[in-house]
């Protein structure tokens, strides 16, 4: 049996025994996953400088503080998302109980990515302990320190059977897959996605897919350009460009390109120095192969800011490219680096039409002033999340459900939309042995009158919910009417 | 180009015009499918009892009821349903527009399945419409009259956005090869991997509605008389052929003949003596099924009913008792009039049968104990579980109605087919202003500003509650004001 088999069978074996059900089982390992994120700290920060040297500050805030408020949020409100939920009832079921019960739905594999390696691999994590699963968790093997620090540690804080951490590469990542799961949910790229999702069927295993694209971002002539450029050159260089939610290229007015550029140029300087590679807040390329991708990238562009490197160190500079044309090789890809290319549009009918004729990205991003102008590009366009005037924020909102559509993916995370996701909402009916004669309408034989009052039960409507709003009102206004007689006729 | 190709070329063109997002379009459509129901409702119980032997009361009852509370519902909840939700903000959004906003997927590709054909293909045509899709439906070739019926759909529906697809396998293949935005397939599990594996391809999303066999529980301590009255009307409808049938009961043994006794007093009341004449009982939808179910009886011994008809494709109402787990009846969804009858000593071993099986669509417990249902709620798991009756929560609007594992992934019904055939998407609305805020995030990163960090993203507030008590706080001032000034004289 390989070993990815046996983590398999061990975890799913212990989510057997029934350990996970308990609210309090699930949130004692919530809070030992939170007291790990906490007490090593340094060994996260350590494996996150050398696969991505990421700064000392960075690691909390791009990666630690937001798992520390999800899974504050889990076990504050565990209880209230893991109660059976009741739901409105109709004439049929006046007098039974009907209510939609969330229920573990088994073993949850989690393979994560090297970007933003524990947001990405704990985040999913965390709705699957929540939700009372088991999990394997497969970091990815390309932030190999982070992928370490995992394996290590992990199993220090975490029940180790449930949770398996298991490292490895694509062999390991593919014996995986020929496990059966509950649940397998990815955090990627598309072309491995489809890999993915075609292992899952032959199990009829749901997916959760938490893909990218080419997230457009639109600057609108009415906006303060100045503001919004200081936005935007964060989110593109944050992690060098290496975010799923990053801008990737900018839509926007011939007349503003030269502004835009001077403006993102000047925000690059304040956030990174007029050097950036001796700045420890600028990240580096995580590997040479993606070095050499994005270099490849530039050809045939036009620099505007920008566009050193050193392969030695995978370091590309914060870089701009101009009048870039939509069949350039920058545009043929999701960057996943620091290219900002411009190209230029002349109306925001344009931009709606150059994004639509692209696939649906995770997200979308508008910068303008002008509320309507907001509300018709959302309406005219399609992506996983979309947000006017920044970047990347819609991430760290929990009660947003976190996914793309298309292309960029399927399912969703964060907050209770993680517990949702990686649970099974179990219908439930109780009802008692008794009021049978109500039941002869659906006996046979069928008779037209039966029909008769099987349409009055099903089709005809009451709101008992406005129903009983309306009671309660007139009790209150009762209840003030005798309050003001007894105490005030005197 | 294929016929299939050009079906979905022509929908997809349909659906890029954007005439389906005006939710007055969607409404009208549906009131449409409405008209469509009510005015061929003939043509519709004419095929039925061609492809079932249903008659046009069952039709009624059990399809087009059904059918029209669903459209009834979607018709005059469609504003809420399609209006952006607003969700709880935290301090960072406290001056912003945070909401979720349905939209529309694209090309949802809807196969039916030939058992109810009408609800399990135009039901969710229903959400698929509602949700502003295009949609092609592929009607199952098995049920071939009533597939021949939906084919004047184009008479009633927006014939570019709403294409219908006859055939067999070779059309659904050539379709499966097409991308769509949303595949809705109900049918067996074998062939839901294929359409699973297909819809890989191009990361389509999948609903998927299987089966599987749905266990029956009979507490010893429960009403049998009135427990077997319900578990013979939902496992002999439509000759057991219903995804939701109970499969196969369990009970102790202390109890298999009054069990017996009381499904055949049932059997007669509801069928009369001679099922085989009587309208209200159906057939096997064809051959294969038929050799396939009557294969399943042999080894088992037949407690009632058994005789058969091939060439009408007619098995009686069937129990079988004593039957043993590794029984060919045992080894697949039987989808038939046979119900067979295993004993078991109590509760936790019905439990244990049950995990060692595949998820069920539907798990029935019949018992007068709330312990009894409570334990086993929580002790297995299945798409649903009705205590105390069968298949009337297919009915239930607000129940989510899908399976899990083996039987299915997804769900519909009222507004989860809305939700299910529905991106929705995260919108978050700031303002180019309070940029000062936003200093903390930028580089250089320092701890003092991780320091504020922390602040804004750790500390909860509820915000809700507090909106709350400040509302109940406002009342408490008006009625204390009011009371004073107008009542003090």
């Amino acid at each position: 049996m390989s070993r990815e088999q046996k983590a398999v069978e061990r975890a799913r074996k212990a989510f057997l025994t029934g350990r996970s059900q308990s609210l309090e089982y699930r949130i004692n390992q919530l809070k030992n996953l939170l007291r790990f994120v906490r007490e090593r700290q340094k060994e996260i920060a350590e494996g996150l400088k050398k696969d991505l040297r990421r700064s000392e500050c960075g690691t909390p805030l791009y990666e630690t503080l937001g798992l520390e408020s999800e899974i504050n949020l889990a076990v504050r409100n565990l209880k209230e998302w893991a109660a059976p939920r009741p739901v409105s009832k109709s004439m049929m079921t006046i007098s039974d109980q009907v209510y939609i019960q969330p229920e573990p739905l088994g073993l949850v594999l989690v393979i994560g990515a090297w970007n933003y390696p524990w947001a990405v691999t704990i985040g999913p994590l965390i709705g699957a302990i929540a939700a009372g699963n088991a999990a394997v968790i497969k970091p990815s093997e390309v932030s190999s320190h982070t992928s370490k620090v995992m394996e290590d540690f992990l199993p220090l804080y975490l029940d180790k059977e449930l949770y398996p951490v298991v490292t490895g590469g694509v062999t390991e990542t593919q014996e995986l897959l020929k496990q059966r799961f509950d649940h397998i949910f990815y955090t990627g790229n598309g072309t491995v996605a489809k890999i993915i999702m075609e292992a899952a069927a032959k199990h009829l295993t749901p997916t959760t897919l938490e893909l990218g694209g080419k997230s457009p971002c639109y600057i609108d002539k009415n906006c303060e350009l100045d503001v919004a450029c200081r936005r935007i050159a964060w989110g593109k260089y944050l992690n060098c460009g290496q975010t799923c939610i990053a801008p990737d290229y900018i839509l926007c007015d011939p007349s503003m390109q030269d502004r835009v550029i001077q403006e993102i140029k000047k925000n690059i300087k304040d956030f990174y120095t007029e050097d950036p590679k001796k700045c420890l807040d600028y990240g580096r390329i995580i590997n040479e192969r993606h070095f050499k991708r994005l270099m490849g990238l530039l050809e045939g562009s036009t620099i505007a800011v920008g566009g050193e490197n050193d392969e030695s160190e995978c370091y590309i500079g914060p870089t701009i490219l101009k009048d870039v044309k939509p069949d350039a090789k920058v545009m043929q890809e999701e960057i996943f680096g620091p290219l900002l290319p411009i190209l230029t549009v002349s109306s925001a009918d344009e931009a709606i039409k150059f994004i639509n004729e692209r696939e649906k990205p995770l997200a979308l991003y508008i910068f303008s002033s002008e509320d309507k102008l907001i509300k018709r590009m959302i309406a005219e366009t399609s992506s996983g999340g979309v947000v006017a005037n920044d970047c990347l924020m819609h991430f760290s909102v929990s009660s947003l459900p976190f996914g793309g559509v298309g292309n960029s993916g399927m399912g969703c995370y964060h907050g209770k939309h993680g517990f949702d996701n990686l649970s099974h909402l179990r219908g439930c009916l109780i009802k008692k042995l008794k009021m049978e004669n109500v039941n002869k309408m659906r006996y046979p034989p069928h008779t037209a009158d039966k029909i008769g009052w099987a349409r009055f039960f099903m089709l005809k409507h009451i709101d008992f919910g406005s129903l009983g709003r309306m009671a309660m009102l007139a009790l209150m206004v009762i209840f003030v009417a005798v309050i003001v007689q007894r105490y005030y006729t005197d | 180009m294929s016929r299939e190709q050009q079906a979905v070329q022509q929908a997809r063109k349909a659906f890029l015009t954007a005439r389906s997002k005006p939710l007055d379009y969607r409404i009208k459509q549906l009131q449409n499918l409405k008209r469509f129901i009510k005015e061929k409702t003939t043509d519709i119980t004419n095929a039925m009892r061609k492809d079932l032997h249903k008659t046009a009361n069952a039709t009624q009852l059990f399809e087009i009821l059904g059918l029209e509370g669903e459209i009834n519902l979607a018709v005059s909840k469609l504003a809420e349903w399609a209006a952006p939700r607003p969700v709880n903000k935290n301090l960072l959004t406290i001056a912003d527009d945070v909401y979720i906003q349905p939209e529309p997927l694209g090309v949802v590709l809807i196969i039916g399945a030939w058992n109810y054909p009408i609800a399990v293909t135009l039901q969710p045509l229903v959400g698929a419409i509602a949700a502003g899709n295009a949609a092609v439906v592929k009607p199952s070739e098995v049920s071939s009259h009533t597939a021949k019926v939906m084919e004047l759909l184009p008479l009633y529906l927006d014939p570019e956005m709403y294409q219908v697809v006859t055939g067999g396998v070779p059309e659904t293949q050539e379709l499966l090869k097409q991308r769509f935005d949303h595949i809705f397939y109900t049918g067996n599990s074998t062939v839901g991997k294929l359409v699973m594996e297909a819809a890989a391809r191009h990361l389509t999303p999948v609903t998927l509605e299987l089966g599987g066999k749905s266990p029956c529980y009979i507490d010893k301590n429960c009403d049998i008389r009135i427990a077997c009255r319900r578990i013979t009307w939902g496992k002999y409808m439509n000759c057991g052929q219903t995804c939701i049938a109970p499969d196969y009961i369990l009970c102790e043994s202390s109890i298999q003949d009054k069990v017996i006794n009381e499904i055949q007093k049932c059997i007669q009341e509801f069928y009369t003596n001679d099922p085989k004449s009587f309208a209200d009982y159906g057939r096997i939808i064809n051959q294969r099924h038929f050799k396939r179910i009557m294969a399943l009886v042999e080894g088992s011994t037949v407690a009632i009913g058994g005789d058969s008809d091939e060439s009408e494709c007619y098995i009686a109402p069937t129990v079988l008792r004593d039957v043993t787990s590794g029984s060919k009846v045992m080894q697949e969804e039987i989808f038939g009039p046979i119900l067979p009858i295993i004993t078991i000593n109590g509760l936790k071993e019905a439990i244990e049968f049950i995990n060692e099986r595949e998820k069920p669509l539907a798990l029935y417990v019949f018992s007068p104990s709330k312990k009894v249902i409570k334990q086993m709620i929580s002790e297995t798991s299945s798409g649903a579980i009705v205590a105390n009756d069968c298949l009337v929560h297919f009915t239930i609007s607000d129940l989510p109605f899908g399976g899990i594992g083996n039987s299915g992934t997804g769900c519909y019904h009222g507004k989860y087919s809305f939700d299910q055939l529905s991106h929705l998407r995260s919108c978050l609305i700031k303002k180019l202003n309070m940029e000062g805020v936003n200093q903390m995030r930028y580089p250089p990163h320092t701890t003092e500003k991780l320091r504020w960090a922390r602040i804004l993203l750790l500390k909860q507030v509820n915000l809700a509650r507090w909106s709350q008590v400040a509302q109940v706080a406002v009342l408490a001032a008006l009625a204390a004001f009011v009371v004073q000034r107008f009542l003090r004289r």
